[in-house]
Order: C-alpha cells, then structure tokens, then sequence
C-alpha cells in the first residue's frame, strides 16, 4: 500500500469563456496527499483552492491532467464506479445554513449516505449509525429529529460533518468549513476537526484563506496562486519561513493578537490585484505583484524545487531559475 | 494612528453615555445595546470587537439614526463635538453625517451603487454638502481617488463598482465616506470581506489618512489580530455589553474578563507552538451568546462562565470598574462602581476595567 492516498498530476481546469479564452481556475498541479496527513489548502479568493479540491474529487471534470486516489485513475472511471470511489471520500462545505436540506430532518440528512451506498439496511440500523455519527461529532443523538433550522451554526457544521463522515471516507475535504463561523465556535469546529482526524485515522484537505487556521491544523501547507501550487511543504517550515515571496506576503500580512508584536513587525504590502485567472502573466504569475521580480520572471515558468527545510519546494527563481521557458521567449516550449 | 496613547484627550470627538438600543421583535422586546460608554479623541483608534449579535454594529447605527424608527428605541447621550447625536433633527443629522461622521460598511460590493459610476456617487456626496460646481465636485473625487490609492485616478471615476476589484471598490467606499473630511471615521468590518494582504493595504490606507487629517476612528471587528495592529483602546463587547475596555496592551496582554480570555484563547495563534513543535487545542469557550430577547438576570456571562467565582454572578451585573483592584481583591463587595474615566487608575493611564468578579480566578 503505497504512503499517497490522492495524487494529481498535471491537473487542469479551465472554464471557457465566452468568444475566446477561459478561466485558469487550476492552472497545472501535481499533488500528492499522504495518508493520514492534514494538508491545508491555503489562498486568496479566485487563486482556484475550492475548484482544486472539487477535481480531485471529480465534482467538476479536469480539462487535463490525472487524479488517482488510492491507485485508481479517477479521470478513468465510469459513473459506477466513481460512485463507490466516492463513498470513500467526504465533504464539508462552508456555508452550513445552504449546504443542509431545510426541509430534511438531521436523521434523514446524514442518513443518506447510508442509504445511497447500501452501507445499512433497516429501519433500526440506520437510525443507530446515525445516532452513533452524530455522537461522533459532538451532538446529542436525540436532536437526530430537528430540522436545521433550530440550530446554530457551529450545530449545523457539525451535522455536516457528521454527513461527511457517514460513508465511512478515508479522505476529506473541507471547503472554507470555518469560514461562517463566529471565532469561538470556529475553535469548536477546529478542535472536532483535530480529534476526528486522529481517531479515524482521516486524510485531511483542509481548504481555507486562513492561515492562522491552517497553520493550527495542518502537518503540510501548499500555497495556490493564480492556480498554481506556489509553494509546499511542512507547516512548520512554510509558516516560519518561507521560500517563496508570495507566502512570505501573505504570512506578513496575517495580523497576529499581539499588540507589542504588530506594532514592531515589518508587514509586506503587495501592491495592485490578484491579475485575472484568464488573463495570467506570462512566465512566474506572481511577478506581477512580486517585490523581488527580476529578468528571468518573464520568460520561465518556474517549476516547483526544493529549497528551505526537508520537504519544502518553493516555485521561485530567487532559489535558481528552473522551470519551462515560455515560447515566446524560449527555445522551446 | 496611536494619537491617543498615553493620556486622555482633553475633548473628546464622541462622548456616548449610556446607551441603549430596544428593538421590536415577533419575539418581544429585544434588547440589543443595554447601557454602552465610551469616548473617542481626535486622532484616537478606538476598536469594538465582539462576536455577531454582540450588539456591535447596531451600536454605531443607532448613533447615525440608521435604525428603522418604527421598530427602535434608541436612548442616552452622544455628544459628537458636544452636540447629542441622538436629539437632533433628521436635518440636522443629514448635515452631520459627511462632515461629521463618515461610514464604511462590511461589503463593498452592496454599499456602492451598481448603476452609477463611482465619480458620481462620490460626487453626489460632496454636492449634498456644500454649493459646489459639478466640474470642481469632480476633480476632487478624481483627487480623493487618487488619495485612497486607486490606480489611473482619472479614468477610475468613469468605471462602474463592477469593473473594480474588492479592494478597489472598498477604497471608492472610503473615498466617499472621506469626501467631506469628516471628524470621525466609523469602519463596520471594513476589511472582513477582504484577503488579507487586501486588508493590509487598505489598514496602512487608514491609519495613514489618519495621520494626515487626525480623524478619531471606530473601527468595529471580531478579528483581535487586526486591533492589536490599529487600535489604540478596545472595547469588548457582550450581549449588548461592554464587558471589557482599556488600551490595546491590557485588554489582549492581560485580559481580566474571562469571555476576553475565551475569545483569545480560541485564536490559533501564529506564535503558539510547543517546545515539541505539537499544536496544543485551541481553548473553546461552550455554548452560545445569550439571545437579546431572552438575556439572563445576572452577568449577561453567567451562562457560559467557566470561572462563576462569586455568587452573585447568576442573580446581578457586575459593573465595569477598574481591573487593578480588582486583582489586589481591594474592592469588597461595597465599594461603589467606578463611573466614567477620570482617572482613578494612576495618573496619565487610560484606566483598563472589566465588568466581572472573576478576574483573580483566571490570572
């Protein structure tokens, strides 16, 4: 049984515009996620992280490229299949008051799964699994016959955990499942997050703009932007130092509690925008934002290389320029 | 800006006391500010942070009269340049608003007009203020523009908000609520919709215009990260409560209200990690904030205290005084409460007070 459980390569989606052109959502990543491991996803809006962990579940169809999870090609499958290959994989997605069925009690909701799988059968079994799920995430098994709407938001994330987790799935993928919620129940959500990750032995994608959250939760930290992977690896390593300019802004830019530290701290401000997924700059995307940019940014792409810590792979030409030079200015392509 | 550090103004920008905002629920009453004070000086950050249905925001609207009368009674006293902002005429109230207090909410992509260029709407707020021609109006929004640090000011007045990035429209917002130089700046979640390395740019935007133009400012948030960096007094409110106030460095270096307390521990902090490297669990505080239909008869905390130190906590509201004594346990029980900021907290100090009887239970 090999260490990765998930493994991408090559992976695109491109949405196509109208007239010409498309959208850039996931732009070429190679990815692997380790069993048992929290990988946190981190970006700012449109850099691609949701459509990312939406193909590596094939909920939207890669435009290029391969998933494989657990050694099954997921681009390959038929529907049938992908189905049971589904099982295996849940999802908790951000908004818990759009992601419940209003009309649906808890019952029925996390019940679902069970049924659609086949995983119980009878009337009585299931209404135990569910009970047994919904203790699992910290909810009393006796609101199993409310409807969503009697319960706060950290209960509803919570019953969407407990969905997610009723296929009995080896690997999940939580959407910004912290980002509706207040600080406090965040906390809640996180630490749940954390014990169930160790007690059922999950893989973990934890998907979110945070990075005071994603540090909390993660073993590793890859950093997307303009969907691209940018930078992976350790989340010690990544958090304390990292590589590539672009994290090294965006963990400067995070405001830390601390009163005394904020007001000696030297942040990083990038200048302008985020350029347009559908119009990305040639060679390193980041260059155009990028305080350090220099000759060779233009004309190579660079490629992900290891730089830092063990581990940690950086796509910056600071560390060295490798990577594909663009045809317009290069050799080849 | 940190104008304010170190002594108390002499005159205070805003000066609320006491206030108290009622609405009418399907519910019954709900009482949503029970009883707010706090100042504001020129050039001064002042931070209310707090979780939703903290009563934050409603407190800032009831200050501007943008609550909807029919179903809001709002009373106290908010002397804004010693004029109570709560007795005056809606006229009166149109003319402050601009000069007097400028505003810039949550979202910037629902508080612009989709259907107007962003010049005009910049120039519809300087017109309503003073007799001024169109084409001068406009150059000075071409300017303000160019002061909030949007790209190709000139050609940045003819675009529509949805030819803009978040963070540019967030600058067209308060480019406008900046139009007519107001004394005192409200942000509600001003960057909470923002990326943070948006949010740092539009903070740095702040915090400079504040040092050029000396506004006092109120900036509202539930991100304690982001007051540490621009505040320089925070307000922490609770079930339509302040629970907590005093400068940055005492409300979140030593926190004495044991929701503060829960509020910071439940912060993943970028600082904490362990000696062996293991990220220890984030501190929750259980259950939920009080509804404001339904508030309990004592500490408005009560429910969800894990301290509950005094026996009292269940059945009164404790007031807010100062933390000092309270650590030393020289306040006995019939100590009269503290009122206002005068100073009973050593000389030249903003005082730090907490509205609890469980400060020493948790230091």
């Amino acid at each position: 049984m090999s260490d990765v459980l998930i493994s991408a390569r090559g992976l695109e989606v491109h949405f196509p515009l109208q007239g010409k052109g498309a959208v850039r959502a996931v732009d070429g990543v190679d990815l692997d996620i380790h069993r048992g491991e929290t990988l946190g996803l981190v970006g700012e809006s449109g850099c691609g992280k949701s459509t990312l962990g939406n193909a590596l579940l094939r909920l939207v169809e890669p435009t290029a490229g391969t998933v494989t999870f657990d050694g099954a090609d997921m681009t390959a499958l038929d529907r049938r299949s992908l189905r049971s290959l589904r099982r295996r994989a849940g999802m908790v997605f951000q908004d818990p008051f759009a992601s419940l069925d209003p009309r649906r009690t808890v019952a029925q909701t996390v019940a679902e799964p069970l049924e659609v799988h086949r995983l119980r059968s009878g009337r009585r079994e299931i209404a135990a699994r569910v009970g047994e799920l919904l203790e699992l995430v910290g909810l009393d098994p006796a609101v199993a016959g409310r409807y969503p709407h009697e319960f706060s938001g950290g209960q509803r994330q919570r019953v969407g955990i407990a969905r997610a987790l009723a296929g009995e799935p080896d690997f999940l993928v939580c959407d910004e499942a912290i980002a509706s919620l207040d600080v406090s129940v965040q906390a809640q959500v996180l630490n749940l997050l954390r014990r169930l990750q160790r007690q059922l032995g999950l893989t973990l994608l934890f998907i979110s703009h945070d990075l005071s959250a994603i540090r909390h939760i993660s073993d590793r930290i890859a950093v997307m932007y303009l969907g691209r992977i940018v930078e992976i690896g350790p989340a010690t390593a990544v958090g304390a130092d990292p590589q590539m300019p672009y994290t090294q802004a965006l963990l400067s830019a995070v405001p830390v509690p601390h009163p005394e530290l904020e007001r000696t701290r030297q942040r990083i401000v990038l200048r302008g925008d985020v350029p347009s997924p559908s119009a990305v700059p040639s060679g390193c995307r980041f260059r155009t934002r990028c305080p350090h940019a220099f000759e060779p940014c233009p004309e190579v792409d660079p490629a992900l290389q290891e730089v830092g810590a063990p581990g940690q792979l950086a796509a910056c030409h600071l560390h060295g320029v490798i990577g594909t030079p663009i045809p317009a200015f290069g050799t080849e392509s | 800006m940190r104008g304010g550090r170190g002594q108390p103004a002499p005159q205070p920008l805003l000066d609320v006391t006491d206030l108290r905002v009622r609405l009418r629920t399907p519910r019954g009453p709900a009482h949503v500010v029970n009883g707010l004070s706090y100042s504001v000086g020129p050039g001064e950050t002042v931070a209310v942070v707090g979780e939703s249905g903290s009563g934050k925001s409603v407190s800032v609207l009831a200050l501007l009269g943008l609550l909807p009368a029919r179903t809001a009674t709002v009373t106290g006293q908010a002397l804004l340049q010693g004029e109570d902002l709560l007795r005056m005429s809606p006229e009166r109230l149109r003319q402050v608003r601009g000069p007097g207090v400028g505003m810039v909410f949550q979202d910037p992509m629902t508080s612009l007009n989709p259907v107007l260029t962003v010049g005009r709407q910049i120039v519809e707020g300087i017109r309503a203020h003073g007799d001024v021609p169109k084409a001068q109006a406009r150059a000075r929004a071409v300017e303000l523009l160019a002061e909030v640090g949007l790209p190709d000011p000139v050609r940045a007045v003819d675009r529509y908000p949805h030819e803009l990035s978040g963070g540019m429209r967030q600058r067209v917002v308060i480019a406008i609520a900046l139009s007519n130089s107001p004394a005192l700046l409200i942000a509600d979640e001003a960057t909470t919709a923002l990326d943070v390395t948006v949010q740092a740019q539009i903070i740095d935007l702040v915090e400079k215009l504040q040092a050029d133009h000396g506004t006092g400012v109120i900036w509202i948030t539930h991100d304690l990260g982001v007051v540490a960096g621009i505040a320089d007094r925070v307000l922490v409110m609770y079930g339509g409560r302040c629970v907590e106030d005093g400068t940055v460095d005492d409300v979140l270096e030593h926190p004495a209200h044991p929701y503060t307390k829960g509020l910071l521990g439940a912060l993943p902090d970028l600082t904490a990690i362990g000696p062996d490297g293991e990220i220890p669990d984030l501190v929750t505080v259980t259950g939920l904030p009080p509804a404001p239909t339904d508030l309990p008869a004592g500490c408005v905390f009560w429910p969800r205290c894990p301290v509950r130190a005094d026996p009292r906590c269940e059945t009164e509201q404790p007031p807010l005084v100062p933390v000092a004594p309270l650590r030393n346990g020289r306040l006995g029980p019939d100590s009269p409460p503290a009122e206002g900021r005068d100073g009973q907290v050593g000389a030249g100090r903003l005082p730090h007070r907490a509205a609890t009887w469980c400060a020493e239970g948790l230091s």
